[in-house]
């Protein structure tokens, strides 16, 4: 599904992307763990086509189509969905509406009816019930005044609705309460199935006991320099990430 | 698609505002000679059938004007207006004054038509409500260049016993009422625009509701600016009398021209005990092209009396039209405990300049106000508040709360904000609070993540950013002034 290969980026003329190779297949769940600024977000932003993170080098494929020429919103409407590890307060639009002219658009763009605003609501209410939100979190403005966790949740409210193929989670376990890690986990392995994929970037082992990934990788100052499997992730949290990062220099 | 290092690349893009209202009426025009002195003025007074005494009013104005000089201390910029090279009097050759809408000329009617305003009464049954998607009835006086040319729904009206009419016909068939009020929230002498209006005012709309009325349905002018370099001065006076209820809606909108256009409009409202004048502009004149060539010079003197106890008037604008704009609606809270209120959202694009805000004027105890003001600036637009709050010594208790948000799309326009707050009594409490932000890199990747294009995840941040103003505004203008932001921005990223 998701093919990377050697890929280099740089932020504001800085490189911090060195060679990536990267393939996630279809209806697997991948783990990207790796030290702080070790390029993880810049990834994951890259990957969703956010401006100013240049690629130089190296090439990302999507069911085999360039995802690097793709804008933003084709990225979104062929199936990639972000969730952010720092989501984005929007003040004055509520959190419906929002959703709702999101969902349309990938709809439009896959040549599927539109939802009207009964339509949508009823769909929201069972996606946010199954998460255990209360239903006024879809009236609030997105993620304006909301704490840390529920601006996590909401990202995951939001990948329920939008029902992508393929979700990278920035960090969305970061922050969260021990329930409320458990509804995230659960809400991840809800979309799992043989037509979709995760990349799940995480910096704890109790989130990958919940949503037990195919493969586990070490990214380490802009490089894949480890990858396994599940168990991968116990040997980072005993021996932390001297032993993997030293390992592969 | 390249990846910028520069984040904000797509917000530099220059601005491209179709303007979809800008075609012209060929019609048959009866026009007074350019330029403005006393006979011209007798002219347009005899062209109405004024009574003596609105002429020698006019005529006082004129002296006043001819002593004055245009205000320096707005934030615009433009070339001097020549206005002796104005033609002050434009109107239909078939039409003297309003008639029944059968005899209005099938061009202007289709003139309306194509902008939208529905001319013709729809049958209302009584007590029925429309159906939905259907518009309610809304009893429109449409003005094209200096006369109005229909009024609609007015028998409706009278059972009511609200009086809704051209101010010419007003004044030959409601003399007393029109002698009472005229001027008596914006004297002739105000300021230079208003002076001006008040020697040459050519129409515009009278709205008198009785006591303890609410009027059934809401009240639109709608003007229009047709003819080449003819300025338009309407006079708008609106009196709600004790308990009484009025909703009023201003729309507006002019061909696209190469020269300007003036606009000089006064509106009065009055309001007494206990009565609410609730006003809504979306005002839509043409606003130049791309290079800043043509649009309307919107120089607007809008005040808002609230004498009666416990009255109230509430302001609700958006601008996103004309070249210039400089206009301040405002209200004199003189009754005990009145109200007033001020919503305004501003865009401005390309070229234009709107130097825009509000008054209140704190005389009666206890009274208050309320300021919203959103100025939205893309391209290399100017847009300023300009908003003053005065508290007089006995105004106890009086207290205001101003809230002032500017929102910049890209980095070439400006936004200004100049507060002027005065109070003479210790009791009073007067809060202000400003902001200004951009539409941040992060919202719009954010949005365009999810799926939106770039141009739906302005628009669903500017209506954010609106939307404590736009829900002053009755449904349907509601649904007009979103389409109107989106149209005015089109273009402004991406
Ligand atoms: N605009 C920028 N200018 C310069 N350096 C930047 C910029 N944005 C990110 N970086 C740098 O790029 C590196 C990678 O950042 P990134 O956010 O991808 O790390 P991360 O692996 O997600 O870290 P964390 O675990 O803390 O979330 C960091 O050193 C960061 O400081
Ligand atoms: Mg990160």
């Amino acid at each position: 599904m998701l093919e990377i290969r050697g890929l280099t980026a740089a932020v504001d003329g800085k490189p911090i992307l060195h060679g990536i190779d990267l393939a996630v297949p279809t209806g697997e769940v991948h783990a990207i763990m790796g030290p702080n600024g070790s390029g993880k977000s810049t990834l994951s932003y890259v990957l969703a086509g956010r401006d100013g993170y240049e690629v130089t080098g190296g090439s990302a494929t999507f069911d085999g189509e360039d995802l690097l020429a793709m804008a933003p919103e084709a990225r979104a409407a062929a199936g990639l969905f972000l969730a952010f590890q720092y989501p984005v307060e929007l003040p004055g639009v509520g959190n419906a509406n929002f959703l709702r002219t999101a969902l349309n658009a990938l709809r439009r763009a896959r040549g599927e009816a539109e939802l009207d605003a009964v339509q949508f609501l009823k769909l929201a209410r069972v996606e946010a019930k199954r998460l255990s939100m209360p239903d006024d979190m879809l009236k609030r403005n997105v993620n304006v005044g909301f704490s840390g966790g529920e601006k996590k949740r909401n990202e995951v409210l939001q990948m329920a609705i939008l029902r992508p193929r393929l979700a990278i989670l920035d960090e969305t376990d970061s922050g969260l309460d021990i329930d409320a890690l458990r509804i995230v986990a659960d809400g991840v392995n809800a979309l799992r199935s043989p037509q979709s994929s995760a990349l799940v970037i995480t910096h704890y082992q109790r989130l990958l006991d919940h949503i037990v990934p195919d493969r586990v990788h070490v990214l380490a100052g802009g490089r894949i320099v480890r990858s396994g499997g599940p168990e991968l992730a116990r040997v980072l949290e005993e021996g932390g990430y001297a032993s993997v990062v030293a390992d592969a220099a | 698609m390249s990846h910028a290092a520069d984040p904000l690349a797509p917000v530099h893009a220059v601005t491209q505002t179709p303007y979809k209202w800008g075609f012209t009426t060929d019609i048959e025009m009866d026009m007074a000679p350019k330029g403005l002195n006393p006979d011209i003025i007798r002219l347009i007074s005899a062209r109405k059938n004024e009574p003596e005494w609105l002429l020698d009013w006019r005529l006082k104005a004129f002296a006043l004007w001819q002593a004055m000089t245009a205000p320096e201390w707005a934030h615009l910029h433009h070339p001097p207006i020549d206005y002796q090279d104005l033609h002050y009097y434009a109107a239909p050759r078939k039409q003297a004054g309003p008639a029944r809408l059968e005899d209005v000329d099938p061009e202007l009617l289709a003139t309306y038509e194509k902008l939208g305003i529905p001319l013709k009464e729809r049958a209302i049954l009584a007590g029925v409500e429309p159906a939905e998607g259907e518009r309610a009835p809304v009893a429109v006086d449409a003005v094209f260049d200096s006369v109005s040319v229909a009024t609609t729904f007015r028998a409706t009206l009278a059972k009511a016993g609200v009086i809704f009419c051209p101010i010419s016909e007003a004044v030959r068939e409601h003399p007393e009422l029109v002698r009472k009020y005229l001027g008596s929230v914006v004297p002739q002498g105000d300021n230079f625009y208003a002076a001006l209006n008040s020697a040459v005012f050519t129409d515009g709309s009278f709205v008198y509701v009785p006591p303890g009325v609410r009027c059934p349905m809401e009240l639109s002018t709608y003007f229009r600016i047709n003819a080449r370099n003819t300025g338009q001065f309407e006079r708008t006076l609106i009196i709600a009398d004790a308990g009484s209820y009025v909703s009023y809606l201003e729309g507006c909108t002019a061909p696209q021209r190469d020269e300007n256009q003036l606009h000089a409009a006064v509106v009065e409202l009055i309001a007494l005990d206990d009565a609410q004048i609730k006003y809504s502009t979306v005002q839509n004149w043409y606003p130049g092209d791309a290079e800043g060539r043509g649009g309307i010079y919107n120089f607007v003197t809008k005040r808002g009396a609230c004498r009666g106890a416990r009255s109230k008037i509430s302001w609700t604008q958006v601008e996103t039209g004309s070249a210039i704009t400089w206009k301040y609606p405002s209200c004199i809270l003189a009754g005990d405990e009145s109200v007033g209120e001020f919503y305004s959202v501003a865009v401005t694009t390309n070229r234009q300049q709107a130097d825009t805000g509000t008054k209140m004027i704190h005389i009666g105890r206890n009274t208050r106000s309320t300021i919203v003001s959103k100025g939205i600036s893309a391209g290399r637009s100017d847009n300023t508040y300009r908003g003053l709050v005065r508290i007089m010594p006995k105004a106890a208790g009086a207290r205001n709360h101003t809230q002032c948000d500017s929102l910049l799309i890209g980095d070439r326009c400006g936004a200004h904000t100049v507060p002027y707050i005065e109070s003479r009594n210790p009791t009073a409490k007067v809060e202000h609070e400003a902001t200004t932000s951009k539409i941040a890199e992060d919202q719009l990747f954010y949005c365009r993540q999810r799926g939106l294009s770039e141009e739906d995840a302005v628009n669903l941040i500017v209506n954010g950013f609106c939307k404590e103003v736009l829900k002053e505004l009755p449904m349907e203008f509601a649904v007009e002034a979103q389409k109107l932001l989106a149209v005015s921005l089109e273009g402004s990223v991406g």
